[in-house]
Formats: C-alpha cells, structure tokens, sequence
C-alpha cells in the first residue's frame, strides 16, 4: 500500500503538498470501499443465485417478480430490511445485542482483505495471509455467542451455544486441511500459495493434483468449511425447523440483514480459499499471466480466479440443498473422531512426502519424465 | 368369542358386578358393570388367556340424560374378538376407578372424559384437563352445560 | 443416554416449544425440561385447536355433520367422510352400492397417498432437507387435481355421503387417474435413492424412540406407528370393511432394517412401503370397479333407529374410530371420535425421556400427528 501511495504521489503533481500517510490512508479506505462494494454486491447476488439454485433443485422457479428473471430481488430484499421496525426484545442486553452483528460481519469482512483476486489485486498482501484469514474468521464466534446471550431467549441461547461449539471445533480441521497448501509453496502468503500452482503444467500444475495427500485435503476442507459457514448438513445453529432461526431469532431488519450477509461473505471465503489453495487460484492455463498488459492481466485473473471461485459456491448451495441436517452430538463427533484425526494424518502424509521426493508433486514428475 | 358366552363368563366370576349385557342394537355389544369393579374385571379381561383384551380401543363418556357412563370399547390383538364395558354412573359426583394400570392407553381417554364431563378417575396417575385451559370452569359435554359469557375478559 | 452427576452441577432448563413452531406439525405445545441437550421431561400440551367437534355433532343432523369431518383431519379428508358414512351405515344397517364403495375405496387410498406424502416430506424437511419437501407436494398437487375433479375441493371435499358418495366419477377420471399412478410409482424409488438411505437421515432416524410391540399395542398405537413396531395389524386385512377384501396387497410392517425393530426409521419406512401398497390398491379398484348408482336412498332428515354402534376405519395416521349413540332423534345422542394422533401422544412422554432436543423434533415427526385429530 505505502508503495503504491508513493507512486500515486509521484505520478500526480497535485498531491505533492500532502503527507504520505494521508495519502495511504485514504488510499486505504477507497479500497476498502471497493472492496465492501464487490463484498455487499457479492452477498446479494448470492442471496439470489441461492434461491435460484434452490428453485431448480426443488423442482421450482425461484424469485421472477422483481426485475427481470427476479434479478433484482436482493435488491428488493436489502430495501426491505433497512426499512424495517428496529426491534429489539425488552429483557435484552441492549449493547450486546447491537454489538453482535458486527462481530460477524467485521470476522467475515475483514478476510477478504488477504484474497488474491488477480495477479496484482490483493488488497494487502500479508506474509501471514492464512495465518490471518482463520485468526480473522474466528471472531464470528464471538459475534454468534453474543447473539445467542444477548437476545434474552432461551432458543437463541441454544442456537448460539451449538455454533460457538460448531465452529471452534471445525477450526482445527481447516487449519489443518489448508496447511499441506502452504507446505508446498513455502509461505503462508496467498499469493505465493496461488503463485506456486501458475506455470506450464495447465490444470495439473494445481495443488488438487499434487499428490494424494492434497487431493484428500480439498475435501476435507470442503467438509470443514461447510461446517464453519454454518451450511446444511452443518446447519445446526440456525435449523429452521428446531430451533426457529437459533442465534437470530430475535433480530429483524439490518441487524438480520449483517447477519445474512455476512454468512454469504463467509462462503465466498470459504470459496477463495479452495481456489487458492487447491484449484490454482488466478492462474490461466498454460500462461504466465504476468506477460500481458497490466490491466489485461489483472482483468485476464480476476475473470479466471471468480470463475471458480463461484463454481465452488454453486457446488456449496448443492450440497446444502441436498442432504439433511447431522444432530450436534453427530456434528461433534465427526468433527473430533473424524476430521481432526484425518487431517493430521493427511499432514504427515503431505510432509513426508514433500521430504521423500523434494518438494515434487505427481505431474512434476511424469512431466520430468518427459524432459 | 360371542358376547353371550363372554357375558356368563364374567358373570359366573363376578356375581354381582355384572349387572347386563346390552345386546340389542348395540355394536359390539355391552357388558354393564358396578362401577366399583371395573378395574378388577379390566384387568382379568386383560390376563385370561381365553380373552386375552390387550387392547383398548376407546374409552368414552356418554351423558344419558339421566345419567353419566363410561364406554370402553376393548379389542384382542390375539383372539382378535372385540367386546364392550360399560359403566353407569349417577350424574353427581361421577366417580369410578381407573385402568391406566391395566392399560396404559387409557389415561389421555380418562382426562379427556374428566375434562369434557367431570369423570373422576381414582388412582388415575394423572388426572388434569387435556383439551381446555386447566383453569376453564365447566364441563363442556355434559347437557345441561351453560356456556361462559367471559373467559378471562374475553367475550366467549 | 446418562447425564453427568460429577464435577459440574448444573440447572435444568425449561424450554416452551411453543405452539408456534415449524415442526410441531400444527399447534402442538410441547414443555421441554432439558439438562443442556439432553431432555428430562416432554410434556405435550394440548388443545389449541380444541373446536368442540363432538358437542357440534350433538346439535346437527347426521347428513350435516359430514364437512365436520374433512375439518378432523385435514390431509386425510376422505378418509374421515368415509369413516363417518361407514358408522352411520353400520347404525342404520344402511346397504351402499357397490360402485359408491368402489369409488369411497379409491379416493380413500389417493388420500392416503397423499397424506403420506405430506409426512414423509415434512419429515425430510424436519430434518433439514428441504428438497423432498418440494418434491411430494409436486405429487401431492396431481392428488389435488384428481380430486378438484372428482369433487371441486382440493382439501376438504365432504365427498362421501350417508348411503354413498355425492356424485359420480366424471368421464376420463379414472383414466387420469391411472395416469397418476404410473406417473408416481417409480417416484418412491427415487426418494428412496434420494433420502430415504442416506447416511445422515438413517443416522437420525435410527434406534430414535424405540417402541417395543408390546408396548406399541398397550399404550394404543395404530396405523403405521404400530406396524413399525412389528406388529402386523392392519383394520383393511384383519377386520375388513367396504370392499376391501376383494382387493390383493400386503401389510408393510417394520423390520428394524436400519436399527433396532421399532424406531423412527421403521415407522417412516412403513409409510413409504404403504404408499406403494396404496397405489396397487387403486389399480385394482379402477380395473374392478362396476357401474351403477353411487347413492342409496336416505331420506333427508334421516332418523337411525335407537342404538349404539363403534366402527373404525384405517386412515393414514391411525385408526380412527367412531362411537355413536343414536336416541332415535335425528341428531345424535353422543358421538365420540377416537383418532390415532390423539392416542398416540399418551406414549409421546414416555418414549422422549433421555433424548436429545433434535430427536425429539425427530419422534414427532415419525409419529406423524396432526392436531386436528388430536384436538379435535
């Protein structure tokens, strides 16, 4: 950020008088805005593409009034919310229940930071990128358990106890599952993750196809993050049909509205993260994408890295459209006789790998064979 | 097993308890019984191999107009013969043992005649109101019952 | 399933699972008492929808009372007309003709069809699938087509009357239906592909709530709660009325194929193995069925002679039976409904001590109660 501040300064005489933090800072902001810009849009459209998803699954058509093909639904939704009674229940913590959302909504935000869009879109490029995104995500926690505490109802109380014990326990598993990523580039940086897949191996450069081991570990990430953003068969916080809504029950209008969206940004984390770590993020085929244009390549990236990004949050609306709910003793079980176990196992199988055949995956090797 | 052969058998057991059997017009046909009895004779029409009554059926209240009864409608899983008990009871303070020992379907049948008609079960192991409010005033079935104007403010 | 006694002490929580809820299956008040997770104490409280059916039925006439009926339960309306006809008939010794039975015999089993549809989607969707849901009201609305045609409603059709049904089948009826059937039979294959095996819903349903057989028939169950428990009674086999022992099918009982003999996954099961029983009744009676009147001739302020008759019919969530006591007036003396939901919740605090509040969601929804039947 500070060099691209520097640079701004020099290439606009304008902007010589003033100091260089002012510059960063408000450069800062503008790409945060941008950045909660395509966030807010994302989240939305995402709304609407899940209930879409939802009607085709279920043998229906979903929203079609509002706009043309129902596209501005969300639109109608997000209109609605904000004009919405503020209510809040009597007995209530009055500033832990306004606080909450916002623990939810600044863990799932504050991610999107870290992820690489394009070859020269990442908003700050953090040497700690994974490290930050599963510090950062967990602070849903925090914001679901204040809900639960805070809406003076013992249904929310049961739906916010069920997440905090759901999503801490998953934590483990994701960390896990997404370390055999950062063994094989070598840094915790996302885009030395996503760089470390690119080059001339096509598909098969990705880490999905590195070695069993990773293969193995896309999917227990899968599982694992289906956990963490609260989906079906992970669902159980918020089960409808038991709990009427769990944690946010008592909320209605924004407040609601910070909470629906924040579940969506989580899945286009979620979604971000598989891509970069295991579907080779922004690279193009069989093309280094930094010999194009500045502008040409990022645009080139950022349409590559969204493709699949949303092939993977469609792949997640499948899947929680298909199967039923797991009960929470089943969830925790899964979690700490299952998954934690699994993934170390995958761990050590990742590492001794890289340490027997140095670092190569299994298309490196055929492709040597090859010369 | 017919109801008449049924009838002697409870009759030759129970002497007096038996009072009738009220065959005519009646399907399946009646049993009349002391009300002090019933769960005596409920419970041998349960055990006795021959009878084997494993099932109740329905147990209703009934307000003749002079009096209350309550019908039990019983059913044998094995034997698969069916036959009916009935009791008379005075329309005041109608009273009577119950059989939810003897069968445990009875009791949510039991609290509904308690609710509707003011039956007291003794010995029920749970004898409150089922349908209405539990501080409801009345018994709805009854015949002579008048309604409530208020309940609780409300207009009835 | 033990509740720790040792280090930590804690409270017991009341909880309300209010009358308002997505999987009370109506206005259903259940009072949970639960340590954590774990339910101590279900106690079911019930009455909300009390309507008084059974004083109603003191003041109006035989032949008015049948719409009071559909109201009894509402997804299997059919069946209840049925029943009442079929008790004033036996009261009466009122002889109905034969296609009438027929026709009563076919819409009965299509409601049957359909109210099983309900349940196994609500069930589905209980459990968090939302999808099969959606699928069986697809099928359900081709029920719903059938019947608008047969009788202009699509949920309370107050189709049967004393002495027969209201009107004829219209020409290409029953060719429809035959259509229906073939359409929807390799349906329940699919759902069994789709749900009914699947891992996590056989793992919620499994060894949830085991009834045993002895107790299924003590405390009163019927219908498919106690052919789930392994008990091979059905009324349409073991006391048959109408026309239905010229008809061939078999009994769908539990087999305990996924965990213990008696558990949820054996009750809903049974009602997907009756759907296809119920389909292969259909077929029968469509190829079977005679022409002729469907109504036999009942005078209109109909008067049964002095009696007393108890008669009960199959319907999908039990047996309902029917106790009526006829003064000779033309309204009846008393006339008590005994319904499957109702007897079925006397088991309902019995069998949830120990489970977890999800399960208990899960036993509801296999005993499939609605609460027009229960409350009555």
């Amino acid at each position: 950020m500070e060099t691209l501040a520097i640079s701004l300064v020099n290439a606009v005489p304008l902007l010589a008088g003033v100091p260089l933090w002012t510059v960063t800072l408000l450069l800062m902001v503008a790409v945060a805005a941008v950045i909660l810009v395509f966030a807010l849009t994302f989240e939305g459209v995402g709304s609407l593409v899940l209930r879409k998803v939802a009607g085709d699954i279920q043998a229906r058509i979903g929203p079609n009034r509002v706009g043309p093909n129902g596209m501005l639904q969300f639109l109608a939704d997000g209109v609605k919310l904000v004009l919405k009674e503020d209510i809040i229940p009597a007995n209530a913590d009055r500033l832990l229940f306004k606080l909450a959302p916002y623990f939810v909504f600044v863990g799932s935000f504050a991610a999107f930071v870290v992820v690489p869009f394009g070859v020269g879109l990442i908003a700050a490029d953090l040497n700690i990128g994974i490290y930050y995104v599963m510090a950062v995500t967990s602070l849903v926690v925090i914001g679901v358990l204040l809900a639960g505490w805070a809406s003076n109802n013992k249904w929310a109380l049961l739906g916010g106890m069920r997440a905090a014990a759901q999503i801490v326990s998953y934590e483990i598993p994701v960390g896990m599952a997404l370390i055999p990523a950062v063994l094989i580039a070598g840094s915790l940086s996302l885009q030395d993750i996503v760089r470390s897949q690119g080059g001339l191996l096509g598909i098969f450069g990705w880490n999905l196809f590195h070695n069993p081991f990773t293969f193995f570990s896309f999917f227990l990430y899968f599982t694992a993050a289906q956990a963490e953003t609260n989906q079906t068969p992970f669902d159980l916080p918020e089960a409808e049909s038991e709990l009427v809504s769990g944690y946010n029950v008592e909320y209605s209008g924004i407040r609601f509205g910070l909470f629906f969206l924040a579940e969506f940004g989580d899945m286009f984390i979620v979604a971000a993260l598989l891509t970069a770590c295991f579907l080779g993020g922004w690279n193009v085929p069989f093309f280094h994408v930094g010999t194009l244009p500045w502008i040409w390549g990022n645009l080139l990236s950022l349409g590559v890295f969204l493709t699949k990004a949303f092939a993977m949050v469609l792949i997640m609306m499948w899947v929680r459209w298909t199967l039923p709910r797991l009960r929470v003793d089943q969830l925790m079980r899964m979690s700490w006789k299952y998954l934690v176990p699994l993934t170390f196992v995958n761990l050590l199988g990742v590492s001794l790998w890289l340490l027997v055949f140095r670092g190569k995956g299994i298309p490196g090797m055929i492709a040597s064979l090859f010369g | 097993m017919e109801a008449q052969v049924l009838f002697d058998t409870l009759k030759g057991k129970f002497g007096d308890a038996v009072v009738e059997l009220q065959g005519e017009g009646c399907s399946p046909a009646f049993v009349v019984v002391a009300p002090a009895s019933v769960q005596e004779i409920a419970r041998f029409l349960r055990d006795d191999p021959a009878l084997s009554f494993d099932s109740l059926m329905c147990l209703s209240g009934v307000d003749y107009k002079e009096k209350f009864a309550v019908a039990y409608h019983l059913h044998s899983m094995k034997h698969r013969h069916a036959i009916g008990l009935k009791v008379m009871l005075p329309r005041e303070n109608p009273s009577l043992p119950t059989v939810d020992d003897v069968w445990p379907a009875a009791n949510f049948h039991e609290r509904e005649a308690f609710d509707l008609f003011g039956i007291v079960f003794e010995g029920s192991k749970d004898l409150r109101r089922i349908l209405l409010p539990e501080d409801w005033e009345g018994h709805p079935l009854r015949k002579d019952y008048k309604y409530p104007d208020f309940y609780h403010g409300i207009k009835v | 399933m033990t509740i720790r006694t040792d280090a930590l002490p804690t409270q017991e929580m009341t909880i309300n699972m209010g009358p308002q809820h997505p999987s009370t299956h109506g206005v259903l008040r259940v009072i949970l008492t639960t340590d954590g997770e774990v339910v101590t104490r279900a106690v079911p409280d019930m009455g909300y929808l009390h309507r008084g059916l059974e004083k109603i039925g003191e003041r109006v006439t035989y032949a008015q009372y049948m719409p009071f009926t559909d109201r009894l339960d509402y997804l299997a309306a059919m069946n209840c007309n049925c029943a009442w006809a079929w008790t004033v008939e036996k009261l009466a010794k009122i002889e109905v003709p034969a296609r009438a039975e027929y026709l009563r015999v076919i819409v009965c089993e299509l409601n049957r069809i359909s109210s099983h549809l309900i349940a196994f989607g609500s069930y589905t969707a209980d459990m968090g699938a939302f999808t099969p849901f959606l699928y069986a009201i697809r099928e359900r609305e081709r029920v719903n087509d059938l019947f608008e045609m047969l009788c202009g409603n699509r949920l309370t059709y107050n189709y049967a009357r004393v002495g027969g049904v209201s009107g004829d089948a219209p020409p290409g009826f029953l060719e429809k239906t035959k259509e229906f059937l073939d359409y929807f039979e390799p349906k329940l294959d699919e759902y069994n592909n789709l749900i009914s095996y699947n891992k996590i819903f056989v793992h919620r349903l499994a060894n949830v709530a085991v009834i045993p057989a002895e107790e299924a028939v003590a405390y009163g169950l019927t219908g498919p709660n106690l052919r789930g428990s392994g008990v091979p009674f059905d009324l349409r086999k073991d006391e048959p009325y109408s026309v239905y022992p010229k008809f061939d099918f078999k009994v769908c009982v539990g087999t305990g194929e996924r965990g213990t003999l008696g558990d949820c996954f054996d009750r809903y099961m049974v009602r997907i193995n009756e759907m296809r029983e119920s389909v292969k009744i259909v077929r029968q009676a469509v190829a079977q069925i005679p022409d002729g009147p469907v109504r036999a001739k009942v005078p209109r302020l109909f008067k049964p002679p002095v009696g007393e008759a108890y008669f009960r019919s199959e319907c999908p969530r039990g047996e309902t039976g029917i106790y009526l006591i006829s003064d000779g007036t033309v309204n009846p003396l008393r006339l008590k409904i005994r319904t499957g939901s109702f007897v079925t919740m006397n088991i309902f605090e019995k069998v949830t001590r120990g489970l977890m509040i999800a399960d208990v969601v899960a036993v509801i929804g296999s005993f499939d109660i609605i609460l027009p039947e229960i409350d009555r």
